[in-house]
């Protein structure tokens, strides 16, 4: 512990209580954050690829996740270390930013500490290899850009699209239906799509998961599904050609913000207290009635006078609806959330051809349809599957390949997985390496390195000799000039990824390359660990 | 330098074999733990809460066993958790689908100490699973045209299930009940139509089924004891005092003479509201709030049954069989839909007074009546006849029946021991795992009733062997017999769905390669 002494000699305190903080310096900070990220990476690298397993995690309240996603792992997984929390983060900002190859960048930080700490030992300075890194990384982009190829893909032609989704999905418990997934995720965003501006907001699906059934059972729908049912058990379960009064406020009373009191000290005034109150209930029926609406849907709950009120006037009526699915179901029918009833206007109301209620199985679960929306652009997913586990990570799974459709929308240029793409990456920064001199170089080496260790997981993961398998695809690039050479994880009998279709997107790729160097340049620079010793 | 402290105190990991054997050791404990209730002659569990009255429920329904079971291993967790979704789903076959899953996961675990990778097994398993369902498919029998073949194609499937539970000794008599009580439903599965009520006392053959609807409360003193052509109000108001809803609305009164006016103003308003429930011609009217003396006097003035307190459920129930609306004003008494019933009267079950409306609107509601010696009998028999009236309901909706008695397990097994055969390379050792799981099915039956399994299970292989066989075990005389005589059938919707489930919970489990347990939340010692 380094102590400052004044001029006469008595030690100072820079750092408040001291002694009771545990400090790391130098190389050995270096060192330890490199084997927590290292740890870190390890954890992950065994879920990678389509022959990747999963992780099961148990959360302090004891509830029980199956996943391989590599995001959802790290958030749930109680991570203490603050350069392992640097990796959460790491995999977190891919997953916000792409969606997909969370587990990917992860493992390829991983991959760089490991190399970085080899170059340590030779006494190259870290912000020298931090420096390399960077380079590297620059050529390995270029080059990615370089063999990245246009992508065609239109409304009616979608074939490519649910290609690339499959490869995404190929690494999850859905594999087995896979090819439906994909297709339900690719209509679902070209549903919600803006081709012009090539956007895509994916707030407008919405992904609703109920247990039972099975999975090949999972449905798209042009519509909203809201997991509500009729106020009333009589109220009519089938509604054509519905006209929505979409309202935020209660079918009760008012309540004044204003602290206020009603005194009541006549019998004329209890009177017309109570027709006041009748006359209150009858008035916002009869204003949902009078501009037209044939189905209430209602953010707040009903009082019981006027449930059978609006039973009574044959309005249907759907209460305790969330926010967010509120205005989801603004947008889809084309209608406007309305605060009060005096707003309340027949242009106000939404539209949909049809609202029906639907049953599940033994139990009294309902669930309520709105479909033929006046504008088609919120859809919904509905998952069917055998257990609660099983729908998260098809939700989990869902997600990645809506971002991966998104993210070729946005951009419509693809690479090849399988490794494919890091190891004409790895061949093209070794190569560069060359031409820079300097101690850079060294890094530049180890960073085409590190790029193998992808394809080289892989193969692992799905039972290939990695050494044999990655050297002899690497020599093939080398030779054949073939930048969609890949692993063949599937053990089709071909390692060309154009054949056996598995795309990735290049925004994706690239974003995976930056983001990992970054990490790992910061963890780098760190020479100075201090952390309260006593937890 | 040491692998800095990656997870927060307490928390564990477990990694590869180890994390791989923690779930293989959970998820077999679980099998074994329902496996001996499996079957016609299955023993029954015990369960004691932790709760207050450490009150005891005596069952053999593997969900209802599950659900109570506070559990700590993470993969036990999922099969707890398909057997729950088998219950919503079809509502039978709870037990089986945990046994399969964990007979299937035992083979698995024989195969990665054979060194089999778990991707392989996970293939195989998908596969022999494809084709289990198709050969089940194929030898499906479906008597949807011929009402008469499907009424005892039902009777059968409701012995077959009655018969492993506590009303197997009156099973004939309970089957009829669950047959008529699901015929009356006509094709829809809402099950709130059938109402249970349990009354202890009698015996279990006591039991009967009632057309019309039951419902376990009083009627108001000095009123009618039996009404013919009811018409009934169904409401949900209040009838004590009918407090002012406007927010912030007090009374305050300075003298008495004004409490007295207010006094009066209120009970007026009540009676008023009473004469708009009268005017609404009724003769009989239920509330799902109370009813206070006043009012209630005023009704049995007017000669009209009024009953207070029926709970929400007896409400939508009521108004569902009656055919009547839920009513919370009496402004328009001519558009208020009125419930409908020929006759309501008073009835006894062993000491209790029960009110009956016979012949109601909706000819598909109808009661059971459920006697039995105590309290855990009538429990356990309800948890039984929900099974039956479930899977039947079911079956009315799809119409596909299997024989039962490890037929279905045996033809399955068939199929896929011939996939095993066809197919190249280590997926075929899963695939024959996979048969080898299906028939531990049946195994399982024929121990739990005191057989020989080993010798019975190789006879119907045998038997099984020839084109077209109906063997299956049959329990009571201990021998391989013919199912389709024997009347013995389940339901097709049932066993795929045990099939598909248990496959889908084991491949789960296989694909995990480690455990991470987060530290326990720390919760506040009150006590």
């Amino acid at each position: 512990m380094a102590l400052a002494f004044d001029e006469y000699g008595r030690p100072f305190i820079i750092i408040r209580e001291q002694d009771k903080k545990s400090r790391l310096r130098g190389l050995d900070a270096q060192k330890a954050n490199i084997t927590a990220g290292k740890a870190v990476a390890r954890i992950l690298r065994t879920s990678l690829g389509p022959k990747g397993m999963d992780k099961m995690l148990q959360s302090p309240d004891g509830d029980v996740t199956i996943t391989n996603d590599g995001a959802t792992i790290l958030e749930q997984m109680d991570v203490d270390n603050q350069i392992a929390k640097l990796m959460v983060e790491l995999s977190r900002s891919q997953d916000y930013e792409i969606g997909d190859g969370t587990t990917g960048v992860v493992v390829l930080a991983g991959a760089l500490l490991e190399q970085a700490e080899k170059l340590l030992e030779r006494g190259i300075h870290p912000v020298r290899i931090a420096e390399g890194y960077e380079m590297a990384s620059r050529i390995a982009v270029e080059h990615l850009e370089h063999i990245a190829q246009k992508f065609e893909y239109s409304v009616s032609n979608i074939e490519p699209l649910v290609q690339t989704c499959m490869t995404t999905l190929s690494s999850k418990i859905v594999s087995r239906c896979k090819r439906t997934i994909a297709e339900i995720a690719v209509k679902a965003v070209l549903a919600v799509a803006d081709l012009e501006r090539k956007d895509v907001n994916l707030d407008l699906i919405k992904v609703e998961g109920k247990v039972g059934g099975k999975l090949e059972d999972t449905e798209l729908i042009y519509g909203i599904l809201v997991d509500k049912d009729m106020s009333h058990p009589q109220m009519p379960k089938r509604i054509e050609d519905a006209k929505i009064a979409i309202l935020t406020c209660p079918f009760e009373p008012p309540k004044p913000k204003t602290k206020h009191k009603v005194d009541i000290d006549t019998v004329e005034k209890f009177q017309t207290l109570r027709h006041q109150e009748q006359k209150y209930f009858n008035d916002m029926v009869q204003k949902c009635k009078d501009v037209g609406a044939t189905l209430v849907i209602c953010q707040w709950g009903f009082d019981d006078e006027a449930n059978h009120l609006l039973m009574h006037h044959n309005l249907p009526a759907v209460r305790w609806v969330g926010g967010v699915e509120l205005e989801l179901i603004a947008i889809a029918t084309g209608g406007r959330i309305v605060p009060r009833f005096q707003e309340l206007t027949p242009e106000k109301l939404g539209k949909a051809g049809i609202v029906r209620e639907k049953s599940f199985g033994t139990t009294k679960d309902r669930m309520l349809y709105i479909e033929q929306c006046a504008n088609s652009r919120a859809v919904t997913i509905f998952i069917r599957g055998g257990n609660k586990m099983m729908i998260e990570e098809t939700k989990r799974s869902l997600h990645d390949a809506l971002c991966v459709a998104r993210n070729l929308i946005r951009n419509n240029f693809i690479v090849y997985g399988g490794g494919s793409a890091e190891i004409s990456c790895s061949i093209a920064v070794e190569s560069g390496a060359d031409g820079y001199p300097g101690v850079e170089q060294y890094a530049i080496r180890s960073f085409a390195e590190a790029l193998d260790s992808i394809p080289m997981a892989l193969a692992e993961n799905s039972g290939l000799q990695p050494i044999e398998t990655l050297s002899a695809v690497k020599s093939q690039h080398i030779k054949e000039k073939t930048p969609f050479c890949g692993i063949d994880c599937n053990d089709v009998g071909t390692n060309n990824m154009q054949e056996q279709f598995v795309f990735e997107t290049l925004i994706g790729k690239r974003q995976q390359i930056l983001l990992a160097t970054q990490v790992v340049k910061m963890i780098l620079k760190i020479d100075d660990v201090i952390s309260p010793s006593d937890y | 330098m040491a692998v800095e402290r990656l997870l927060k105190d307490e928390a564990t990991e477990e990694k590869g074999e180890r994390a791989r054997m923690a779930s293989f050791i959970g998820a077999v404990a679980i099998a074994d733990l329902v496996k001996t209730t499996l079957g016609p002659k299955g023993m029954d569990k015990i369960l004691q809460s932790t709760g207050r009255g450490r009150s005891v429920t005596v069952t053999n329904d593997g969900a209802t066993i599950l659900k109570s079971l506070h559990i700590d291993n993470p993969a036990a967790k999922v099969l707890v958790d398909i057997s729950k979704v088998q219950d919503d789903e079809v509502g039978d076959g709870t037990t089986s689908v945990v046994v399969l899953a964990g007979e299937l996961l035992r083979e698995a675990e024989k195969l990665t100490n054979a060194n089999v990778h778990p991707m392989t097994i996970i293939a195989g398993y998908r596969m022999a699973a494809e084709c289990a369902r198709n050969a089940l498919l194929q030898k499906v029998l479906d008597n949807k045209e011929d009402p008469e073949k499907f009424k005892s194609d039902l009777m059968n499937i409701a012995r077959t299930t009655l018969s492993s539970k506590i009303l197997s000794q009156d099973k004939e008599h309970f089957a009829k009940l669950a047959v008529e009580a699901v015929f009356r439903l006509k094709g829809s599965t809402n099950l709130e139509a059938i109402q249970i009520i349990k009354k202890a006392g009698g015996s279990l053959v006591d039991s009967f089924l009632d057309e019309g609807f039951i419902l376990d409360k009083k009627i108001g003193i000095g009123q009618p004891k039996r009404i013919e052509n009811a018409k009934i109000l169904v409401a949900n108001t209040a009838m004590d005092t009918d407090k002012v809803k406007i927010y912030g609305a007090r009374v305050r009164v300075d003298s008495m003479a004004k409490v007295a006016e207010i006094e009066t103003a209120e009970k007026e308003k009540m009676r008023e509201k009473v004469q708009k429930i009268i005017a609404h011609g009724i003769n009989c009217f239920i509330n799902r709030q109370l009813i206070y003396n006043f009012p209630e006097e005023l009704f049995a003035d007017a000669g009209i049954l009024s009953i207070e307190h029926a709970d929400f459920e007896g409400i939508e129930r009521l108004a569902l069989v009656t055919g009547g609306e839920i009513a919370s004003t009496f402004d328009n008494p001519e558009s208020v839909k009125l419930g409908h019933c020929k006759l309501i009267e008073e009835i006894m079950i062993g000491e209790d007074r029960l009110i009956k409306f016979s012949e109601v609107e909706m000819g598909q509601a109808c009661t059971v009546v459920l006697r039995g010696a105590s309290q855990h009998v009538l429990d356990e028999a309800e948890r039984s006849l929900h099974d039956a009236l479930c899977v039947l309901s079911q079956t009315v909706n799809d119409t596909r029946v299997l024989l039962g008695g490890g037929w279905p397990e045996m033809v399955m097994a068939k199929e896929v021991d011939d996939l095993a055969r066809k197919t190249p390379g280590k997926r075929s050792l899963a695939v024959e795992a996979f048969s080898r799981s299906l028939q531990a099915i049946p195994t399982i039956i024929a121990d739990n009733a005191g057989l020989d399994s080993a010798e019975l299970i190789s006879q119907l292989r045998a038997e099984h062997h020839k084109q077209k066989s109906n063997a299956g075990i049959d329990v009571i005389s201990g021998s391989v017999g013919d199912m389709e005589k024997l009347g013995i059938s389940e339901s097709f919707k049932v066993k795929q769905a045990v099939l598909r489930s248990a496959t889908e919970a084991a491949e789960m489990i296989l694909r995990v390669d480690q455990i991470i347990t987060c530290a326990p939340r720390r919760r506040e010692d009150r006590m």
